[in-house]
Parts: C-alpha cells; sequence; structure tokens
C-alpha cells in the first residue's frame, strides 16, 4: 500500500510548490467573526417562507381580504342587512345591488358581510379560545403530570369519545340562541383537542436538556414553561389554531342551516345559505354567493394552514 | 390482546354512561318545556307530567331512566304522543345507516385509490389533480356540495332523481355528497402516509431483495401507509354520520335526522335523550371496534400489549 504512488502524488512532483507561489493574506479578525447571512429569528424565517410559498400566501391575502371587507363593507354601503325592498326580490347583481338580493329583497352585498362578521367572529373566536383554554390545561398535565394528569386525561377521553356535534347542540340549547352562546358551547367541547396535542408536547419537551440544564440552575417553573417551552411549541399551536378556524366556521354554517344555530333577523353564512338553497330550483344564482364565500375562506384557511405546517416545521428550517 | 380489548370496552362503556348523565341533566336545564300545546288544559298536562314522572326529584328519575335503558326502552316520544322513540329509531335509522354505510364505502374506496395513485404519481399531473379535489373536498360544505349536485344532476341534466330516497337511483346524489368531505380527507392522509413510508428502510430492504414494484407497494407501502386511515375511521363514521342531518333535509330522505332537530326544538325530552343516546352508543361501539380493528392490524400494539 504505501509503496504505491498515487496519481495525486505524482503530479504534485511534476510542478513542485514553491515558496514564493504563496502570498501571506494575514488574518482580517473582524471577517471571521461576521455573519454571512442575515440572522434571522424563528419567526421571521417563518414569515420568509410564508411569503414564498404562493397558496398559502395567496390564502393569507384572501383571509385578509375578507376580514378588512367584513369589517367596512357593511359601514360603507348604504343598505341595511335588514332593510327589505318588494321590488328587488331575487334581483339579479346590478350597480344598485353589487350582488343581487334575496328573497325579501334585502342586499346580499351588505348581508354577505354582515354573515362574515358573525361566521368569521365565531370562527376566530372559539378556535382561539380553545387553543388558550386547551394550551393551559393541557400544558399543565403535560409539566406537572401525577393525578391532576390522570384525572383529566381521563376527563378528556369521555369528552372525546361523544360526538362533538351533538353535544355542541344540547349546550347552546341549555344557554339560548346567538353568537355568543354559539361560541362558549363549541369552546366547552372544543378545548379537549388541543388539550390533549399541546400536553404530548410538553410532555416530551420536558425531557429535554435545555429543560434539565434550566432546572438545575434553579430556574423557577413558570419561567423555564414560559421561556423554553411555550416557545418550542408556539409554531404548531399557531398551525392547529389555523387549521381550527375553517372547523368553527363551518361547525357554525352547519348548525345554522339545520336551523340550531343563529336566529334570523341575524345572518351568517351558515343562514344565507339556508335560505338560498331553499329556493335553488327557482334561483340557482342565489346560491352561487353563499357557496362562493363559504368555499372560498375554507379554502384559503386551509392553505394557510398548510403553507404555515411547513413554515413553522423545524424540520424544514434552512431549506427552501 | 386480551386485555387490551378489556380496556377498550370498559373506556368505552364509561364514555356512555358519560354521556348519558351529561345528556340527560342537560336536556333538563334546556329553557322550556315539551307540553306547550295551547289545547292542553292543566289537568291533562298535569296528567303528563305525572305519567312522564317529572313531578319526581331528577335523580330518581335518572335512575329511573337508567333502568328502562337497561332494557332497552327508549320511552314514549313527548311530541308524536302515540309513538315511543324506540318505534321512531327503528323506522327511520335504517335509511340513515344505509345512507351512511354508502357514503362510506365510497369515501373510503375512492380515497385511497385517489391518495395511492397521487402518491405514485407524486409531482406530474394526475397527483396535481388529486391533491385538488383533496383541497376542493375539504373546502366545500356538505350542503353546499349536496346543493350543488342536486341542481346539476337533478334539475338541470335530469339525470338522477332530485330528492327521496326509494331506489338505488335515488341514493348516488345524497351519497355523493355524505362523501366527498371523506374522499377529500382520506386521500390526503393516504398520500402523505405514503410517501413517508416510502423513505423507510424496509421499502429499500423490500425493493433491494428484488421484489417487483406491485409487490413492494401493495405489500410493504399500503399495508404500512393504510395505519393513519384506520386511527381515523372512528371520526369519519362520526362525520359522516353528524352529515346525515344535513344531506337527509337537502334531499328529503326519511331519516333520523329531520326527527332529531325537531325534537330539539320542540323540547321532545325523551326523544332528544333517545336520539341522542342511540347515536352516541352507535359512534362509541364504532370507535370500540376500529381501536381493536388497530389493535388486530398493527402488530406493535399486538405484540407490545401481549
Amino acid at each position: 500500500m504505501s509503496n504505491e504512488k498515487s496519481p495525486v502524488l505524482e503530479q504534485q512532483e511534476q510542478e513542485p510548490l514553491t515558496a514564493d507561489m504563496f502570498v501571506v493574506v494575514g488574518k482580517n479578525e473582524a471577517a471571521m467573526d461576521a455573519i454571512s447571512r442575515p440572522n434571522l429569528s424563528f419567526w421571521q424565517d417563518a414569515w420568509r417562507r410564508l411569503k414564498k410559498n404562493r397558496p398559502a400566501f395567496i390564502g393569507l391575502c384572501i383571509v385578509a381580504l375578507y376580514g378588512l371587507l367584513a369589517i367596512f363593507a357593511p359601514m360603507l354601503s348604504h343598505y341595511s342587512y335588514t332593510a327589505m325592498d318588494p321590488n328587488a326580490m331575487y334581483a339579479l347583481p346590478s350597480l344598485e345591488h353589487w350582488l343581487g338580493c334575496d328573497a325579501t329583497g334585502r342586499d346580499l352585498w351588505v348581508r354577505v358581510w354582515m354573515g362574515a362578521r358573525v361566521s368569521l367572529t365565531i370562527g376566530l373566536c372559539a378556535a382561539t379560545i380553545n387553543m388558550c383554554v386547551g394550551a393551559v390545561i393541557g400544558g399543565l398535565c403535560g409539566y406537572y403530570g401525577g393525578k391532576l394528569d390522570m384525572i383529566v386525561m381521563r376527563i378528556v377521553d369521555v369528552i372525546y369519545g361523544i360526538p362533538s356535534l351533538i353535544i355542541t347542540i344540547l349546550v347552546m340549547l341549555v344557554l339560548g340562541r346567538g353568537i355568543h352562546t354559539l361560541i362558549v358551547a363549541m369552546c366547552i367541547v372544543g378545548w379537549v383537542g388541543t388539550c390533549r396535542f399541546v400536553r404530548g408536547e410538553v410532555y416530551r419537551l420536558k425531557e429535554q436538556d435545555y429543560v434539565l440544564a434550566a432546572k438545575v440552575l434553579g430556574v423557577p417553573d413558570f419561567t423555564i414553561i414560559i421561556r423554553h417551552i411555550i416557545p418550542n411549541i408556539m409554531g404548531m399551536m399557531v398551525t392547529n389554531l389555523c387549521m381550527a378556524i375553517p372547523g368553527a366556521i363551518f361547525q357554525e354554517a352547519f348548525l345554522s342551516y339545520i336551523g340550531l344555530g343563529i336566529a334570523p333577523p341575524d345572518c351568517s353564512w351558515g343562514i344565507l345559505a339556508k335560505e338560498s338553497i331553499a329556493v335553488l330550483q327557482m334561483y340557482p344564482f342565489q346560491v352561487v354567493i353563499p357557496a362562493f364565500f363559504i368555499c372560498t375562506t375554507m379554502l384559503a384557511l386551509n392553505l394557510l394552514g398548510d403553507g404555515l405546517r411547513d413554515a413553522v416545521d423545524p424540520k424544514l428550517r434552512g431549506t427552501e | 390482546m386480551a386485555k387490551y380489548i378489556a380496556k377498550r370496552t370498559v373506556a368505552a362503556v364509561v364514555t356512555l354512561l358519560a354521556l348519558i348523565t351529561i345528556v340527560f341533566f342537560l336536556v333538563r336545564l334546556m329553557p322550556g318545556e315539551p307540553f306547550t300545546n295551547p289545547k292542553l288544559t292543566p289537568e291533562i298536562k298535569a296528567n303528563m307530567i305525572a305519567y312522564y314522572g317529572f313531578d319526581k326529584p331528577l335523580p330518581v328519575q335518572y335512575v329511573e331512566y337508567l333502568k328502562n335503558l337497561l332494557h332497552g326502552d327508549f320511552g314514549f316520544s313527548m311530541k308524536y304522543t302515540n309513538r315511543t322513540v324506540n318505534d321512531i329509531i327503528g323506522e327511520t335509522f335504517p335509511f340513515s345507516a344505509d345512507l351512511g354505510i354508502r357514503a362510506l364505502c365510497m369515501a373510503v374506496s375512492i380515497g385511497l385509490v385517489l391518495g395511492i395513485v397521487a402518491a405514485r404519481n407524486r409531482g406530474n399531473g394526475i397527483d396535481f389533480f388529486c391533491v385538488i379535489v383533496a383541497i376542493l373536498g375539504t373546502s366545500i360544505p356538505d350542503f353546499i356540495m349536496g346543493a350543488i349536485l342536486q341542481y346539476f344532476f337533478g334539475i338541470k341534466w335530469g339525470l338522477l332523481p332530485v330528492a327521496l330516497y326509494k331506489g338505488i337511483e335515488y341514493t348516488i346524489l345524497p351519497a355523493t355528497a355524505l362523501a366527498f368531505y371523506t374522499i377529500a380527507s382520506v386521500s390526503r392522509l393516504m398520500r402523505a402516509s405514503m410517501l413517508e413510508v416510502v423513505q423507510q428502510d424496509y421499502i429499500k430492504t423490500a425493493k433491494s431483495k428484488g421484489l417487483s414494484d406491485f409487490r413492494v407497494t401493495v405489500k410493504h407501502q399500503i399495508r404500512n401507509a393504510i395505519m393513519p386511515v384506520i386511527t381515523l375511521m372512528g371520526p369519519m363514521v362520526a362525520s359522516v354520520l353528524t352529515g346525515t342531518f344535513v344531506v337527509e333535509s337537502i334531499f328529503a330522505v326519511p331519516g333520523m335526522g329531520k326527527y332529531y332537530v325537531d325534537s330539539v326544538n320542540n323540547n321532545d325530552y325523551s326523544m332528544i335523550l333517545g336520539m341522542t343516546v342511540f347515536y352516541g352508543a352507535f359512534l362509541i361501539l364504532c370507535n370500540l371496534i376500529v381501536d381493536i380493528l388497530y389493535g388486530v392490524v398493527d402488530p406493535r400494539i399486538r405484540i407490545g400489549k401481549k
């Protein structure tokens, strides 16, 4: 082995290296410590990747647009969402009524955005509250474990086994109809999913070395949770939140559709769909409007959720 | 394995008991009362209240109800006064179940095929098509899907009957509307899971052993990738069954959905209770079967719990 000359060595012998071929460049202390790429925090990196994911970014734009329209469109229109106009029954879209009118001549443009207020509020509130309550309970269970954990998990198992929609219906009936009670009803049932997921994550994270190190250094539990554990599950929580919003909007639409959700004259997308499907045979165009807005919102939120999941996934960090 | 099944069964029974308890007390907390017919004279009303036992304290009623349930007796409906809840469930449930089973079969078979085909053709047009179907499916609520199908196939093109439920051609549209969402979620999950499995070492081993592509896909890849789909079966049955509420009302299927919603609106205590408990028990049973199936299919659980 040692007797054989490698081809590389042979080449070097043909052209011997001499000292004058080298130049001393010295060392630049500042350049050694310079960071070649901009330093990105976790959220900056996630945002950068989200922007590159075109479907997710379009989803984000649609959601933002709908949110703004829901706030401002009813204010800026001179129609009221309850004012009826017998001359405009089932009117098709025109300059006067941008999306036409419904069975009693109410302007659909205003009704759609009033409905969006209700639907989006319910979606956002229910999903956020579920997330917070589930995270706190799940976090406590995962971090402290023991008896508390066992009791809560048995309760979670039971609630999980019961069809959630049925319990939502019953809770809502006890509390009365309306947006607030719908949100409360969804929350009473909905926190268990988050609780399970957060508990699992916290359970895994608290065994990590950096948590152990913090504990050894005498950092109080509260600080460990705030500084070390929450930031690590934040990305997944935001993704879950984004995925939960369409679920809540869907539930509201479903309940309103079967006549157990929001009560008229208040309107939501579910009610608009219900009213329009009733006249499907005669005025098919009526269905198009609520269907379009419900579907695009769901689509946008689903795309955004998918994009967020990829953007906050630490395994994909640094990849394009 | 026996221990695993026993544990699951006990959990299911506890869940069912909790469900009955929660629903029983929630229903009593509901505002309003069942006997609102203005024609009822106070005496008749008092008689009815006595007949249904509402004058007794709640815990007594609860024990009474549990006793009746043990005999499979849901009691009389308070709205349809001469019919028992058992009668109504017996009459309407077959329609709901038929619709649900058709939708479920359709959803699982089409969803699996789409997911597998998409994963096998990753990145090309077929994959793109399958992904689009999956995204659309999760974005369109079933009542809108039902209305769309009804309009095009029923009204505009006149290919299939618009409503009612009298024969096989009547079942196609409602089952499709109901299945669409589940098709989407199954195909999505199956695709992701197939793509994850394909990176595993045992697939490489199988390939390097010289197995044919078909055998690797069917015996190794699909068999492993199908596990998450089986876990999803429980929630899937739940979503299909609750979906029937809406689809039944769109297509005028004489199933349980209408009675359930009506009973809730009428404060018909015994109907709400009976139907909820029946639905809940059915779903809990489905979940139990799925759990046991999972244990049978997944060798890790089978061996781990021995």
